[in-house]
């Protein structure tokens, strides 16, 4: 919107400047620790608070600017600082307010446990120009740390978020769904829409990823029998039958197809990518094989997103059953099936992931895309089976 | 409120915003609150606002740059300095520039 003749105001949710083209790097996301001061029964990557040998490990302040400030001279506009628990950090602010100053919005993946009157005091002086991420896990005491296992984090995350809502700086908060938080979901939305910033009611996590350093058997075992079977996930999905239709028939039409045998069919890589707190460049935020990142103490952002992404991203599968199955089937898109998922699961870049598998097909299937004794990858008028869908009037 | 700025004076750079060069666009990101007048907006500049916005310097006035400008564009320097006028009143309004 022109503001005058000389100046031009825009939102800062504008994403990109990059006319015309996809930016070289738009985002940066910054995984700067994966410790946290929860331990959350679920989570795919928390480390414990007092791990020394992950802190000591873990990127200093300078090298942390370092990338920074090549990331500024790259064109990157957003740096999302996750983690673990990002506030842990002790240098957090000095690196938030470095990022600020080096003309970064920032984004901040919380638990807002750690958010007392001085960090809303902070981002009151310097807004992060980007609304803060807060993931609750209840609504109630014990449905909260029966998640987070830690005695206090219930009162500490309410106490951050009232700060926050008092000192109107903008969030918005997303749900984990547990056995032990799923009743409350109603709950939990009411709440969310009295949130000044919640543009749309909150986005879940509830097909949990295991462990994604592959780092305990035990907890993955937990994190699977955690997870939504299926059929209750399908349920949930679909509570609001006619906006969930509505959705997927815009989703529908434009990202389903079968993604063929390269590895990499979204957008990992390509203008942006993750730094773990190690300094570790990853295409994306959960793909930590080995052949997928580099380390940014010997090769600079610049040359990861010109050269070694790209290659990545040429990466073919051999994997015949891959081949046969994944690579042919048209429900890619709806299903989560991806590298990251699949080294996460297997170990490898392109096993098959049956439990996402399923999710996909029972999607298919509650919207008639796939017949009940169908398997996607051998349905070969797939698309016109989708524009079917997608005229539907009505189910 | 339209603030007055006058070809006398001399203007520096806020040190609470943040200017930008990102693929040819010219940004100016705001760094503390109050800066534009809503903490979700960033600015940009055009080719000339861009021009004045460097010479903004804490040394020359609005006078100079004018000349400067002139010679530098080959432009009438009196509408120059109803250009510099114009824009350093929108940047003293959003404080995004400082009378020295």
């Amino acid at each position: 919107m022109p503001t005058s003749n000389y100046v031009t105001k825009i939102s800062a949710n504008k994403t990109s400047f990059w006319k015309n083209s996809k930016p070289f790097l738009g985002r940066l996301d910054m995984e700067i620790t994966e410790r946290c001061n929860n331990n959350c029964i679920h989570c795919c990557i928390n480390l414990p608070v007092n791990d020394l040998q992950a802190k000591k490990k873990e990127l200093s302040t300078q090298e942390i600017k370092n990338i920074l400030k090549e990331a500024v001279s790259l064109g990157c506009m957003t740096v999302r600082f996750t983690g673990g628990e990002p506030l842990l950090r002790e240098d957090f602010e000095e690196l938030y307010v470095f990022a600020r100053k080096q003309g970064l919005k920032v984004l901040v993946f919380t638990n807002a446990t750690l958010i007392d009157e001085h960090m809303v005091d902070l981002f009151t002086a310097i807004p992060p120009l980007e609304k803060i991420e807060i993931t609750v896990y209840g609504m109630k005491k014990n449905s909260y740390e029966s998640v987070t296992r830690i005695s206090g984090s219930f009162e500490a995350a309410w106490k951050g978020i009232k700060l926050l809502l008092e000192r109107k700086i903008p969030f918005v908060v997303k749900g984990a769904l547990l056995p032990d938080n799923k009743e409350e979901i109603a709950e939990f939305e009411k709440w969310a829409a009295t949130i000044p910033w919640m543009d749309r009611p909150p986005s879940y996590s509830m097909f949990f990823d295991l462990r994604c350093r592959r780092d305990n058997i035990d907890k993955n075992r937990h994190i699977k029998n955690l997870r939504f079977s299926a059929k209750d996930g399908l349920k949930i999905l679909t509570r609001r039958k006619d906006k969930y239709i509505k959705k997927m028939k815009e989703f529908c039409s434009k990202f389903m197809h079968p993604p063929g045998d390269k590895l990499f069919s979204c957008g990992a890589g390509c203008g942006g990518g993750c730094v773990d707190a190690y300094g570790y460049f990853q295409p994306c935020m959960m793909v930590r094989h080995p052949d997928c990142i580099c380390d940014l103490k010997t090769v600079s952002l610049k040359n990861a997103l010109t050269d070694f992404f790209p290659k990545i991203r040429e990466m073919k599968s051999e994997n015949l059953d891959y081949l046969g199955r994944c690579a042919k089937c048209f429900l890619k898109g709806l299903c989560e099936q991806c590298p990251a998922k699949s080294w996460m699961e297997h170990g490898t870049l392109d096993t098959s992931v049956e439990y996402l598998c399923e999710i996909a097909h029972i999607q298919a299937r509650y919207m008639g895309l796939i017949k009940d004794d169908e398997k996607a990858w051998e349905v070969n008028n797939w698309k016109e089976r989708i524009k079917n869908f997608c005229e539907k009037e009505a189910l | 409120m339209e603030i007055q700025t006058d070809l006398s004076s001399i203007y520096k750079l806020s040190e609470d915003v943040v200017a930008r060069d990102i693929h040819g666009e010219f940004v100016i990101i705001p760094i503390t609150s109050g800066i534009g007048g809503s903490d979700d907006e960033i600015f940009s500049l055009n080719n000339f606002g861009k021009a004045i916005w460097d010479k903004l310097d804490g040394k020359r006035s609005l006078k100079e740059i004018a000349k400067a400008l002139a010679s530098e564009f080959q432009g009438l320097e009196i509408e120059i300095e109803k250009d510099c006028l114009g824009l350093s009143g929108e940047l003293l309004k959003r404080k995004m520039i400082i009378k020295c």
